[in-house]
């Protein structure tokens, strides 16, 4: 185990050094939002831009033969990160959501018919379920959703109930980006391959935070986002498996995805090029390859046990506050997150005098409407924490929402 | 610190004047803000002068919309329906006192975007009713 020193860790992202007003210093408790970058990641783009800028692929010139391997050295970090058997089941795309849009188009079209089942889960961020709506709504497909119980877990026996109706995909977050919920993946896939089904995990809160093996988990589908990992936005990941993607249709047409243009017809390239339509985010990519680079030297287990530390000692802190109620509170496997609400106090008046008091949280329904209905609740308010965040910022947070609850008591 | 507070927000957020509902009415419409589900329905009576005799409102939202509402509402009752017309972002940001980033700004026009659609006889409150003159 490599040693975990925060401070020095912060002094890695110039952005948080900074005062959001003269004497107030930034505590920014927004990551599961977007995390803040280290200057390896801001580096590595700037020098991207400065020395290396080409097109990539078809160049022949220095310029282009240096971006194009840094392209691909990118992919096979990333595909090392998570274990996958070969960097070419790594496809770029521009975020979590792209990637779910992918499968549900390519795969969704090509593979489900009418009346064919997809489980969801009530704990879905909009990207996961919206793209289903739309392929469910074109090929009539039946969408069934795994309940969250009062603890803010999967209901597993209701899951084994649908399993009984032989889905033909299970698609789950691995960790709730409102409730911390880190769900048994592991569990809820290997039941999903004996019931018959593919399966897909969004991972955009659980790769960033925690090791992620798609070999362990033994997924078909694995979707993340850079730019909640310490890279930048404008890059994520579609991972699948080789057999999976090779019988998939290509999602966008144009150049790089082709291995044959005729006038009338094209024939597709070789993975992961097929799904890679036009130019890339280039620059984006080699940024992730450095976020990784960075995440690997501080070790994925550091993080996730910090982070453990803060959000226990946070639950423990915010009991001091009678009124505020953390939703899904007992969850027993959570990551670094808590929403919670304040009796009498909207979200956005909480996160608003926050604010005043240089503490960066997210208030809203985070994307996840359904589960906000599920509580009765129209928004919550939000904390999270990543790797540079300290026991000092947690103290600081509870504090101030006690000045928050005096100033309406 | 907490500018944005001021007690007059704080105060008619508590305890506000206008909330209810009138039965009868003249005018009532109602609409939400997408990005925070701050809903807000507006009940007007309006006599044959075409003044605002009563107003009232209800429904959900942070501070910063609900004492908005209370206080515009406070603001046009005696008023003209012509004049309710008129009214623009200014008027609001006058009665509140306070300067707003675009996020709550939008939280602070709502009740005047729901009020302006409903003395207009409009569907939806959208955001150029509101606009800068
Ligand atoms: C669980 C989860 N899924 C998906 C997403 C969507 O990520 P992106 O906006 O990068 O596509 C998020 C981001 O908020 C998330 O938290």
């Amino acid at each position: 185990m490599t040693f975990f020193n925060v401070e020095k860790i912060r002094k890695e992202f110039p952005i948080l050094g900074q005062e959001v007003r003269s004497g107030v210093p930034l505590v920014y408790l927004d990551s599961t939002a977007t995390a803040q970058k280290p200057a390896v990641v801001i580096d590595a783009m700037d020098n991207y831009y400065r020395t290396t800028n080409a097109n990539i692929h078809r160049g022949v010139h220095y310029l282009a033969e240096k971006a194009t391997s840094e392209y691909e050295a990118a992919r096979l970090k990333i595909a090392n990160f998570i274990n996958a058997n070969k960097p070419r089941e790594i496809i770029y795309t521009r975020n979590t959501t792209e990637s779910i849009n992918l499968v549900a188009q390519s795969w969704g079209r090509s593979f489900l018919k009418q009346g064919d089942l997809i489980i969801l889960t009530e704990m879905e961020h909009h990207s996961n379920l919206v793209p289903w709506h739309m392929l469910a709504q074109e090929k009539d497909l039946r969408l069934e959703f795994i309940p969250v119980t009062e603890d803010g877990e999967l209901d597993q026996v209701v899951y084994d109930r649908l399993l009984d109706e032989g889905p033909k995909l299970v698609a789950f977050s691995h960790m709730s980006n409102v409730l911390g919920t880190i769900n048994p993946a592991q569990e809820i896939v290997r039941k999903a391959k004996l019931a018959g089904a593919v399966t897909l995990i969004d991972g955009a809160q659980s790769v960033p935070h925690f090791d992620v093996s798609v070999k362990e988990l033994g997924v078909d589908f694995l979707a993340f986002s850079a730019h909640k990992m310490v890279g930048p936005t404008g890059i994520g990941v579609l991972w699948g498996r080789e057999e999976l993607l090779n019988a998939m249709p290509p999602f966008l047409g144009g150049g790089d995805m082709i291995k044959k243009v005729l006038l009338r017809s094209f024939i597709p390239n070789e993975l992961p090029y097929k799904f890679e339509a036009g130019t890339p985010a280039i620059a984006e990519a080699i940024g992730f390859g450095a976020a990784i680079d960075f995440l690997n030297s501080v070790g994925m287990d550091n993080i996730a046990t910090h982070e453990h530390a803060l959000v226990q000692s946070a639950l423990i802190k915010l009991k001091t506050i009678p009124s505020l109620q953390v939703l899904g509170e007992n969850a027993v496997n959570r990551g670094g997150v808590v929403s919670f609400t304040l009796a009498g106090i909207h979200p956005h008046d909480v996160a608003q005098i926050l604010d005043q008091y240089g503490i960066a949280i997210r208030a809203g329904h985070h994307c996840a409407m359904p589960l906000h209905d599920k509580y009765g609740i129209p928004a919550s308010s939000r904390a999270s924490f990543y790797l540079y965040n300290t026991e000092a910022e947690v103290d600081h947070l509870v504090e101030t929402l006690h000045k928050v609850t005096e100033m309406f008591a | 610190m907490d500018d944005l507070y001021r007690e007059v927000i704080i105060e008619h957020y508590k305890n506000p004047s206008y909330r209810g509902s009138l039965d009868p009415h003249d005018i009532s419409f109602e609409d939400e803000n997408p990005l925070c589900g701050d809903h807000i329905r507006v009940d007007l009576r309006i006599d044959a002068n075409g003044i605002v005799t009563e107003a009232a409102f209800d429904g959900h939202g942070c501070a910063i919309s609900q004492a908005s509402a209370d206080l515009l509402l406070e603001s046009i009752i005696g008023k003209s329906v012509d004049q309710v017309k008129q009214l623009k972002k200014g008027d609001v940001m006058d009665l509140l006192g306070i300067e707003l980033g675009p996020v709550r700004l939008k939280c602070a026009l709502l009740p005047l975007k729901i009020l302006k659609a409903g003395v207009y006889g409009l569907g939806e409150a959208t955001d150029d009713l509101v606009e800068a003159e």
